[in-house]
């Protein structure tokens, strides 16, 4: 792959990068969340369709239409988000899309199942053939997709942090398998970021940063802390407007928050104890899946019935039940995930912004529409949100706008505690700019923040202390002052900085 | 009009090189206007003699789609929250009866029949709602489930007979006892005889419907919950309490037309409203509102409620047959939502 470039909407995601693979080795793909690494793969494999540059397959240039083809020619993806049919047996979807079929149309099931069985003992794993998906613990199903992926001799196999839900056995498995696939020529892709991995099974590594190449070498000459330095990169871009001021009194105090491991979406139990003062703005580091954003998301009630803990926000104790009641206590959350549930896009900007506060906008039930229109007024103007008018239907801003419409329809509930998960994502530079100076004007309004970012530099920038947690608890806790990149990606890795590194 | 002017100036950005014509055809509004456009002219094309050209024809469309149009404001709230409620045309039924069976057999005053109606209507929808709000069940199968059990509950109260004047006595002979004046009243016309008492009714329907969806707080919530239901949860909305408000309004709405219907009739069938539903889901689809939830609003039923009604007048003042009727409605169906829901 050759000066791969790639954009969403005016946002570049990859710019110029180079890939290359050869036969029977392992190249790690490394570089911090957001770096491009997840999309230069999708070009790959097909999904993309629409980028810059050129990718060439065994000496021949290939321009993927759908991951069927990338498939046809060889390429196996086995994705971060599982590809089972939960409701269909593991032989069915072994198959599924290439049925074993007699007659043109009869599904040999028989053949199907003996078929099955010998692709999951070629891949080492013993499960029953006939059981549906659902039925298997995600590891297994894991699994059953690395057999699937294999079972198609596909000489590029390309895994994206396949062992993030495997334990040490399997792990050992996956080895073993992936050892025995290089040996018959096939070449892997590996995307990690848990460095014992890298150096246990890289042959060569590539860091991505930024959307950019960093790096490319063979792992015999890499040694722990250049790596580090080469992931986090060392020259920070952006101006960070930090204000400098003494925190109040303790606003919120948590103590023992546990978040059972059965809510949705959620990879380890939580349990975390810590307090946040007023005008005071603390980071929550952490790689994705280390509990941090649902640190925040029980902390506003998002999870009624998994949470136990204490919560005291301002000497009030309080039972965090549902979203209504942190709203009503002046608790904001600002999620990572403005489509799927920051912002109803059918609505306009004006209806958006009102939303969590519309009950001070009615009087008996009916809307004072004239005070909703002022208001939404003034929050579009003051966030310089660009709009043709408040009446605008949000879904058609761009993801900076929309990002500043969230912001507006959290700030009118007059917050005392503001929780945000990665609030500049998908947001373009400029409008980047401005939220990290409004969460500065915020903190000068004696407004307590709890920060969770995808971009370490932001936390750097913008806290005055970072928890570092890892497998949902804090392992470590920084000043600002004390803090560097590599400290936190040492700890968010479960790395002690002086420890065997 | 809230939900269709700034739908009408996102339009606006988006398609800044076309011309206002085109931009304005792009409006939900304004294809539901073509469409009744259309039809109406077929009506004056083929105007049967003339027959189209009388006021009476109209005033007779107008009373003939009021009953449906009732619904269709109930099921307009319910879609727009991206749900739907089949159990309408059943509760029509149930209420039409127990209407019956309280102001002929049980000599209840007026008010108290009506009310008793409205009661049960409302709790058959709320039944309904809680279900789909308690226990997540999908709103299809909920409703589905209350469909049938409505039916049965309105051929149960009435012994399977229809419930009119003629009450049966323990002998087995019949006794007939004076038609209640509510009945007289709700059957009959105003305005020096130009408009049924019905279509008053309907508009009445619409303008609640209307107030409550662009003007009441608890309106938005239903447009909030129909486009994101997590993201209106975390912004507080009470969801569930909605959910079960949206189908308890709809219920409420079987219940006024169940009156009508039972008034008109003179008597209360049990059978009344069955696939009455399926005008009603038509209505409001051919009006526009989106079965995705989040979008539509009360004049886009209107103007599906005119659709429908001139559409059946047209054909049956030309005296098409009942079947090319149902094979040609099922047809303009299809077309009128096709052009509804082109992408641009």
């Amino acid at each position: 792959m050759t000066g791969i470039s790639k954009s969403f909407g005016g946002i570049t995601v990859l710019d110029e990068v180079d890939f290359d693979l050869r036969p029977g080795e392992v190249h790690i793909l490394a570089g911090e969340n957001g770096a491009g690494k997840s999309t230069l793969m999708k070009i790959l494999a097909g999904v993309h369709r629409d980028y810059n540059g050129e990718v060439s397959l065994k000496g021949q240039t290939v321009r993927f239409r759908s991951p069927r083809e990338a498939y046809d020619h060889g390429i196996a993806v086995i994705y971060q988000e599982l590809s089972l049919v939960d409701s269909m047996s593991i032989a069915e979807n072994l198959h599924l899309g290439r049925e074993k079929v007699r007659g043109g149309a009869w599904i040999d099931r028989k053949g199907q199942r003996e078929a099955a069985e010998s692709m999951l003992r070629a891949a080492g794993i013993a499960l029953d053939t006939t059981r549906e998906a659902e039925h298997y613990p995600l590891s297994s199903r894991q699994m059953v997709e690395i057999a699937r992926a294999l079972s198609r001799n596909a000489d590029v196999v390309v895994m994206d942090e396949p062992t993030s839900a495997l334990n040490e056995v399997e792990v050992e498995g996956l080895f073993g398998l992936m050892r025995s696939i290089t040996q018959r020529g096939c070449g892997v892709i590996y995307i990690t970021h848990k460095l014992e991995e890298i150096f246990r099974i890289g042959g060569r590594i590539t860091v991505l940063r930024d959307g950019k190449n960093v790096w490319t070498s063979s792992m015999n000459e890499v040694s722990r802390d250049s790596l580090i330095a080469k992931m986090v990169g060392r020259e920070v871009e952006t101006r960070f407007p930090y204000a400098e001021i003494t925190p109040g009194e303790t606003l919120l105090r948590v103590k023992e928050l546990h978040v059972s491991g059965e809510s949705p979406g959620m990879q380890a139990e939580i349990n975390v104890s810590f307090a946040l003062r007023a005008g005071e703005v603390v980071g929550l580091a952490g790689l994705r899946g280390s509990g941090n954003s649902e640190v925040l998301q029980a902390l506003f009630g998002a999870f009624p019935g998994c949470v136990t803990g204490r919560i005291e926000l301002a000497g009030w104790v309080t039972e965090r039940s549902n979203p209504r009641e942190a709203i009503d206590q002046q608790v904001a959350l600002l999620t990572n995930d403005r489509k799927g549930n920051g912002l109803v896009m059918e609505l306009s900007v004006r209806e958006n912004i009102t939303l969590p506060s519309l009950r001070r906008f009615s009087k008996a039930g009916w809307l004072r529409r004239k005070a909703e229109d002022r208001i939404a007024r003034t929050q579009a103007d003051a966030l310089r949100i660009r709009a043709t008018s408040i009446t605008q239907e949000v879904g058609t801003l761009s993801g900076g706008n929309q990002q500043k419409v969230v912001f507006a329809k959290w700030l009118e509930t007059q917050p005392r505690v503001l929780l945000l998960d990665d609030p500049t994502r998908g947001v373009d530079v400029g409008a980047k700019q401005e939220i990290y100076e409004l969460i500065m004007q915020l903190k000068r309004e004696r407004c307590a923040m709890l920060l969770v970012s995808s971009e370490t530099p932001e936390l750097l920038g913008l806290c005055d202390r970072i928890l570092v947690m890892n497998e949902g608890r804090i392992v470590q806790e920084f000043t600002r002052s004390e803090a560097t990149q590599e400290d936190l990606l040492h700890a968010a890795l479960g790395l002690s900085r002086f420890g065997d590194a | 009009m809230q939900h269709w002017d700034y739908r009408g100036l996102a339009m606006l950005e988006k398609s800044s090189t076309r011309t206002p014509v085109v931009t304005l055809l792009r409006s939900p509004v304004a294809r539901a206007v073509v469409s009744l456009t259309l039809v109406f002219a077929l009506g004056l094309i083929f105007n049967a003699e003339g027959a189209f050209l009388h006021w009476e024809t109209h005033r007779d469309m107008l009373r003939q789609v009021s009953v449906y149009g009732i619904l269709a404001c109930g099921m307009t709230i319910v879609i727009i929250t991206g749900g739907i409620d089949l159990a309408v045309g059943s509760i029509l039924g149930l209420t039409a009866v127990v209407f019956s069976l309280g102001a002929i057999h049980w000599g209840l005053p007026p008010w108290q029949a009506v009310l008793l109606a409205l009661a049960v209507g409302s709790a058959c929808g709320a039944l309904s709602g809680g279900l789909i709000a308690r226990f997540s069940i999908q709103p299809f199968i909920a409703t589905l489930a209350m469909m049938v059990f409505a039916r049965g509950l309105a051929k149960f109260v009435s012994g399977g007979q229809k419930i009119s004047t003629a009450v049966q006595q323990a002998d087995g002979s019949y006794h007939y006892v004076d038609t209640p004046p509510i009945f007289n009243t709700l059957g009959s016309r105003v305005l020096s005889d130009d408009l049924a008492v019905v279509t008053v009714i309907l508009l009445l329907c619409l303008a609640a419907a209307w107030v409550f969806l662009a003007r009441l707080r608890w309106g938005r919530y239903m447009y909030a919950i129909g486009g994101n239901e997590e993201a209106s949860w975390l912004a507080g909305v009470p969801v569930k309490g909605m959910k079960l408000l949206a189908y308890g309004l709809s219920g409420f709405f079987c219940a006024v037309a169940g009156i009508c219907q039972a008034a008109q009739e003179l008597q209360g069938d049990p059978e009344a409203g069955a696939t009455y539903e399926l005008n009603a889901i038509a209505i409001v689809v051919i009006g526009g509102t989106s079965l995705r939830g989040g979008r539509g609003n009360i004049w886009l039923t209107l103007l599906g409620i005119l659709t429908i009604g001139y559409l059946e007048k047209v054909l049956s003042i030309n005296a098409v047959g009942e079947e090319s009727r149902l094979m040609l409605t099922g047809v303009i169906i299809i077309v009128a939502v096709l052009f509804q829901t082109r992408k641009s």
